[in-house]
């Protein structure tokens, strides 16, 4: 089994061939925006972050944009900031240097304003997407690939049909020599001593259960309750009654092998094989964090209906709601509700979705890609300064 | 025939229905290799849950196996469960005397 990639000169393989436009702070959006729109096939990144952040919550976030940068399907980056953030565009530029692919920062208050700094991103723009338009396709076997698995405006067929079938696609890839992974801590609530006992040793196990832990005391520390977000609005009316149920769903997409690692938010897997990912539930900043890790391929099961694809990885959506199916076809690239009639099985759909992700990897678009959904959230830590 | 509800471990207590389903139908469904028949107490949606057992108030409430949270009053076979009937005992900082907010 292999796939048609893009070789990178730190030997990851990309199956997308990007250039770039990352603003690193929020006052740098629009520039980076124009220069994108100025190069045909260049790809803008937008967020609210990249100043006024302390300490750990700082760092996350330039590790976040750094790991966007770093990530196979990039081919050249340009890092357009504004010049006096707390997420310098040189930071930024030397961590995705690191990769050996081209780098250009430029910071908007050195270049002489927003017109200057287009005028010169557009200048660079073209003269990468020039370099990076002579690389070719070649074969790679799916060791190199990383699978992120993600669910989002979950309904109890999520659980029941959607989430089994990734697994038994997560179970071909990692059967394969290739990486796949689970996110979500609070989707792991009432389900992680199922996952404690599939780590690789008992330190790996007992990790899962410290950062479900971990985010627990952070709920009983503010006094919330967890019910009507987790599960959400959406969530209860299509059945799911409790966290737990959900969490019980949800785990379903790691398939059955072992955990050979747990990762933090946007850290890139240094393991093979299944590993998990201290993410947020919230669906896009969850992707956002393994596209930041490496992750070149997404697979997204939805109950109620999601569109959300991502501006670095291309998404494949898979649905086991035949009501969700019908209604919302041009978002949804595989049905798995004949799983739940008993005329498929998991073991079925999961063998058509594992053919899918080759194909993606190769160069076929899904439907999110296909219609430019390119959604990016950062997960935050801490407060604004 | 299709069945129009799923138990998905012989541990549970709840099905899941498949198909909408009107109160007053009467199910055959399978409970870890035994048919058990439940009459529907009112109608359950479409991926809802109802009884398949007596599940008393303060018991766990069991699907895949495991326990998704705990029955807040007697619930009877057939009727629909969900968050009128059934509590998360997890995340419930609304619960903790001394919370921040």
């Amino acid at each position: 089994m292999e796939f048609w990639g893009y070789r990178r000169p730190d030997g990851r393989v990309g199956i997308r061939n990007q250039l770039l436009v990352l603003s690193s702070v929020v006052c740098a959006n629009r520039t980076a925006e124009a220069i994108a729109e100025a190069v045909p096939g260049a790809i803008a990144i937008q967020h609210q972050h990249g100043c006024a952040q302390l300490g750990a919550d700082r760092d996350l976030t330039a590790k976040t944009l750094i790991g966007l940068g770093k990530n196979p399907n990039v081919g050249a980056v340009i890092v357009v900031s504004l010049g006096c953030e707390t997420v310098p565009a040189q930071e930024v530029a030397d961590g995705i240097a690191e990769t050996g692919k081209p780098v250009v920062p430029l910071a908007i208050q050195e270049e002489g304003g927003t017109i200057a700094t287009i005028s010169r991103g557009i200048q660079e723009g073209r003269k990468m997407a020039e370099q990076i338009a002579r690389l070719r396709r070649e074969p790679f076997g799916i060791e190199h690939l990383i699978l992120a698995t993600e669910c989002g405006g979950s309904d109890t067929t999520s659980g029941m049909a959607a989430n089994p079938a990734v697994g038994a696609a997560s179970d071909l890839v990692v059967e394969q020599g290739g990486t796949v992974i689970l996110s979500e801590t609070p989707e792991f609530m009432g389900a992680e001593h199922i996952l404690a006992q599939r780590g690789k040793d008992e330190v790996t196990g007992q990790k899962v259960v410290e950062i479900v832990n971990r985010f627990e005391r952070e709920l009983l520390r503010m006094g919330v309750d967890i019910r009507g977000t987790q599960p959400a609005p959406g969530n209860i009316a299509g059945g799911l009654t409790t966290i737990e149920e959900k969490s019980l769903g949800c785990i379903y997409k790691g398939g059955t092998t072992e955990i050979r690692e747990v990762l933090g938010y946007a850290e890139a897997p240094t393991e093979k094989g299944l590993v998990i990912m201290d993410t947020p539930g919230h669906d896009v900043e969850s992707v956002t964090g393994m596209v930041a890790g490496g992750a070149q391929v997404v697979v997204f099961t939805t109950g109620r209906g999601s569109p959300t694809g991502n501006a670095i990885a291309p998404v494949i959506k898979v649905t086991a709601n035949p009501k969700t199916y019908k209604k919302m076809e041009d978002n949804i690239d595989i049905f798995a509700g004949k799983i739940l009639d008993g005329e498929e099985t998991p073991g079925d759909v999961g063998q058509r979705i594992f053919q899918m992700v080759l194909d993606v990897a190769s160069g076929a678009k899904p439907k999110a890609e296909i219609l430019g959904h390119r959604e990016i959230a950062f997960y935050r830590i801490g407060p604004t300064a | 025939m299709v069945s129009k509800a799923l138990v998905i471990n012989k541990k549970d207590n709840v099905a899941t229905a498949t198909k909408d389903l009107e109160a007053g139908e009467e199910l055959e469904l399978e409970v870890g290799g035994e048919k058990v028949k439940v009459v529907l107490t009112g109608p359950v949606e479409t991926g809802h849950k109802f009884a398949v057992r007596e599940i008393k108030k303060g018991n766990p409430v069991t699907k895949y196996g495991e326990t998704i949270g705990t029955a807040t009053r007697d619930i009877a076979p057939g009727e629909h469960v969900h968050i009128h009937n059934v509590e998360s005992k997890r995340g419930r900082g609304d619960r903790v005397k001394g919370a921040e907010a």
